[in-house]
Order: structure tokens, then sequence, then C-alpha cells
């Protein structure tokens, strides 16, 4: 690697350029929500938390938070409940078709949202399923299953089966297995794709857009106030949703398998 | 456990979902293209010009977000790849946080960034560079700042992982054998990570076809993108069989790309 240094120091230049572009909307924003200045205003001219109140006084915000919050763990739960057997199945079974379930279970990440967020939308229309929170989880699970699914997969492919045969063979129940050994060991996989699921329905705006009515979630209620104006509250907004799944991504990194290795 | 036939039935209530909320739906509602029995909405959709100019601006737009996405993350997931381990992780950390913060925060953001009194423009003016604000946002140029941002992570991680791939003892004999830099980088590096470059090509490519948020954002109503036709048709214009026949168009297209992707990287997945 002699001559590599003048073109390796051009690389890094290059690529500090674009992890500037990478970063530069975080870097507004958080001076902006701290921002005093009565209107949208940059640099601040100086410091306040005056958007931060706003946000927490305004119940309409406070409301779409929580609703996004419970919709989001609700998701978080029935995509695994179906999920990971499913993804049990995919690793594990032998049936006839089992490329198709393959298919069909990552199928919402490939048809564009927009697709399944109209289509969804016209179903729960005549269903009466619109702005109820429910009908919001039913269609963020179907969004958010490839994600525990590929999650669980990646886990199950790397996973010890000895250990199974080994407490089969010292005479435990397929239940007692199930409990005692493969979930335990599972745990960080279910960790991240629970988390995920969590994070895809917290931040999912298009199908939201459309199920969600005037029950609203952070998400839409954060779209519309962006169609409408440009108004700092939406920084602090964006600030609060930044550390939320900032903490969510944490716990992944604490408590769940690395999203370098489920990433394929 | 779980093995041989009985295998099949813990998948079956995620199939039932699937069935029921996914499958049937989207199936039902793209019925509604050829509810008439003619297939008048596709004629529409694919031969008056209006419509004509908005898929012809999606794919457009959705070249050129690739292509861009591909020359800022090719570098990245190259640098990422072949640093030190701290350096990566910091490397994935930055790539990682704009990918999850919300598409809508990264949106907000650009329009703070890009608008006529915006950050940009108030700092050209300043410097003197131009007098009047130049138009960034509710344009072509707008919508592509935000796509490639919003996107560039998606190209970064495949590429990053086929760098991974490629044995370092290999451009390094090619060094050793007085290949320049730039001959190593065409003739080694490209080739070997060409799956990735692929893959992050495609996924790009097909994320932009059906983006709604960023182009309806940025783009203001000017700049109109397949989804936001979609989207107009069915709660302004109350017309589900062209919003339906408009989405067999895109869901086609989406199928295309991936069908044709596969085609292309067979040999090397079934190694």
């Amino acid at each position: 690697m002699r001559s590599l240094h003048a073109s390796r120091l051009l690389l890094i230049g290059f690529c500090a350029l674009v992890y500037f572009f990478l970063m530069l909307p975080l870097l507004v924003v958080f001076p902006i929500s701290l921002s005093s200045a009565p209107y949208m205003q940059f640099p601040p001219p100086g410091f306040s938390w005056q958007w931060y109140e706003r946000y927490l006084d305004d119940p309409q915000w406070i409301d779409s938070t929580w609703r996004s919050l419970y919709i989001g763990g609700a998701t978080a739960i029935l995509a695994l409940a179906l999920g990971v057997p499913l993804a049990f199945s995919l690793v594990r079974g032998r049936f006839f078709g089992r490329i198709v379930v393959d298919r069909a279970a990552l199928a919402p990440i490939i048809v564009p949202h927009i697709i399944f967020a109209v289509a969804v939308y016209g179903l729960f229309a005549k269903l009466k399923l619109i702005g109820t929170w429910y009908g919001l989880v039913i269609g963020h699970t179907v969004l958010a299953l490839p994600f525990v699914v590929l999650v669980i997969t990646a886990g199950l492919r790397d996973f010890d089966r000895s250990l199974e045969q080994a407490a089969e063979g010292l005479g435990a129940s397929r239940w007692q297995t199930l409990r005692k050994i493969t979930l335990p060991l599972l745990r960080p996989s279910l960790v991240s794709a629970g988390l995920l699921a969590f994070i895809s329905s917290f931040d999912e705006v298009v199908v939201a857009l459309f199920l969600a009515g005037a029950n609203m979630t952070l998400p839409k209620k954060m779209f519309d106030n962006i169609m409408m104006e440009i108004d700092p509250t939406i920084a602090s907004v964006s600030v609060i949703q930044i550390l939320l799944v900032s903490v969510v991504l944490v716990l992944i990194g604490r408590f769940g398998r690395g999203l370098k290795d489920s990433a394929r | 456990m779980f093995s041989s036939r009985s295998g099949f039935w813990p998948a079956l209530p995620a199939l039932i979902l699937l069935l029921v909320f996914f499958l049937f739906p989207v199936v039902r509602m793209l019925g509604f293209s050829v509810e008439a029995g003619t297939l008048d909405w596709y004629a529409k959709a694919l031969g008056e010009g209006l419509y004509l100019r908005v898929l012809w601006n999606t794919f457009e737009i959705a070249l050129l977000v690739t292509l861009f996405c591909l020359l800022l993350g090719y570098p990245l997931g190259f640098l990422m790849a072949t640093t030190t381990p701290f350096w990566a992780t910091m490397g994935f950390i930055f790539v990682l946080l704009p990918l999850w913060t919300s598409v809508l925060v990264r949106t907000y953001a650009w329009m703070v960034l890009l608008g006529r009194n915006g950050v940009f423009n108030r700092m050209l003016m300043e410097a003197g560079i131009t007098s009047d604000p130049i138009p960034l946002l509710h344009n072509f140029t707008g919508v592509l700042i935000g796509m490639v941002h919003v996107l560039l992570p998606y190209m970064v991680l495949p590429i990053y992982g086929a760098v991974r791939k490629v044995d370092p003892a290999i451009p390094a004999a090619a060094a050793g054998l007085g290949a320049s830099n730039w001959r190593i980088f065409w003739r080694v590096w490209m080739p070997l990570t060409l799956n990735g470059v692929f893959a992050g090509c495609v996924l790009v490519f097909v994320l932009s076809l059906g983006f709604y948020i960023t182009p309806a954002l940025l783009g203001g109503g000017r700049v109109i993108m397949i989804a936001v036709l979609i989207e107009q048709q069915v709660r302004e214009a109350l017309n589900w069989p062209f919003a339906a026949a408009l989405s067999a168009v895109l869901l086609a297209a989406t199928f295309a790309v991936y069908t044709l992707a596969q085609r292309f990287t067979q040999p090397e997945t079934a190694r």
C-alpha cells in the first residue's frame, strides 16, 4: 500500500463531505428547536425552551404521541406473536411451498407502501375501521412482519441445535425445551425484532395518513403540520422523536442482536 | 422440534393475516381498474400526456436518485469497510442515525435548509453570490436532494457488505504487481463488489419509484411522482379505478425491476 496515501486522503475528504450531508438535517433541527425567535429563523438569535413547552402544553401533540406509543407497542407484540412462529416454520420446516411462504412474508416490504395504504384504506372504509387504533395496529403489523421474520430467521440460522437435542436427550418435553432453551437463547433476536417492529410503526406515515382519520398518530400530526406551516414546534417534536428512537436503538445495541448481524 | 411436515402450522396465523389484510385488499383494489370490463383506465394512465409526464418524472427522479446515491454511497461503504474497527463503528453510527431518524424530520429539515428564506439562500445572499433567492424547494432539485438523503443508507449498507467480503490479499497482490490505484479500483474492487453495487442500486431505485412522503412535501404540488398522483386520485378526485390502474403500473414496474435483478444476480447467489 505504498502510493495509497494521496488517494486515501482524497477518499476520506470526500466521505467527510458525504457525512456532513447526511448529518446536516440533524444539525439544523437541534438548534431550531431551542430557538428564542418567534418564527423560523436560522441561526437562532437566542436560547429558549418555548417550542418544547408548546409541544407539552398542546393536548393534541401529547395525545398523538401516546397513541403512537401504544400502537407501536401493540404492533410489536402482534408482529412477534405472528412472526416468530412463521420464522420457525421457514427455517426448520420442510413442507411443500416453503418458498412461497418465504416470499409472502417479505412481500409487504417489496410492494410500495402507498399501494398497500390505499388498498387497506379501501377495505377498512368498508369495514368501518378507519380511525380505530386496532385498525392501525393491523396495518402496521403487516408492514412490521418482514422485519421480524428477517431478524428471527437470521437468529435461527446461527442457532446451535445440539443444545436443544441435549435438552431433549435429558428428558425435557418439547414445550420445556422451547421455554427453557430455545427462547432464552433466541432472546437477543427477539428483542431486536420487537424493537424494530415498534420503531417501524412509531415512524410510519403513509398508512397512518390514510387509516388514522381524526385520531392522529404522531407522524400524521407532524405531516399535517409540515404541510400547513413551518412552525418550529415541529423541530422540538423532531428532537423528541429522535431521542425516543435513539433510546430504542441503544436498547437494541445493549440487549439485542447487533443490527449489523441481522443485515444479512 | 418443528421438523418434517408439521413445520407448516406455526406459519398459518401470520399467513392468514397477510392473506386477509394484505393480499386481499391489494387484489381487490387492483380489481377496480378493470371493473368496467375495459382497459380504459390503463389507456389513460399510459396514454394521456399529463399522466405520461408523471410516469416519466417518476422514472427520471428514481434514476437520478440511484445515480447520486451510488456516487456518494460507494466511497462511503468502501471507506467503512477498509478502515479500522473504531472508525467503522463511527461510520455505521453516522449512517444509521439518519436512517432511523423519521423521514418526516429529515424532510422538514430540508425544507428549513432549502426554502426561499432558508439557510442556504440566506448564506448565498449574505455572501453576495446571488441577490435573489434561488428556488431550491418545491421543484426537481429539492425532491432530488431530499430523496438522495433519505435513500443513501440503503446504498451504503450493501456496498459495505460487498467490500468486506473481498479478500484483502487480492488488491494487495495487484499493488505488489505494480498496478496503479486507479487500475486496482477498476479491475479488482469494482468487479468484486459489483453484486453489492447492484443490490444497492435495485433497492434504491425501487424504493424511489414508490416514494411518497418526500416528493409530497418537498415537491410542493409541482413535482408529481406516481405515488403522489395515486394519493390525489384516491383522496381528492375519489377516482378509485384510475388510482387502481396507476397502482398496477407502479406494482408492475417494481416487480419487473426485482425480477430483472434476480435474473442478473442468480449465478452469484447460487454459489
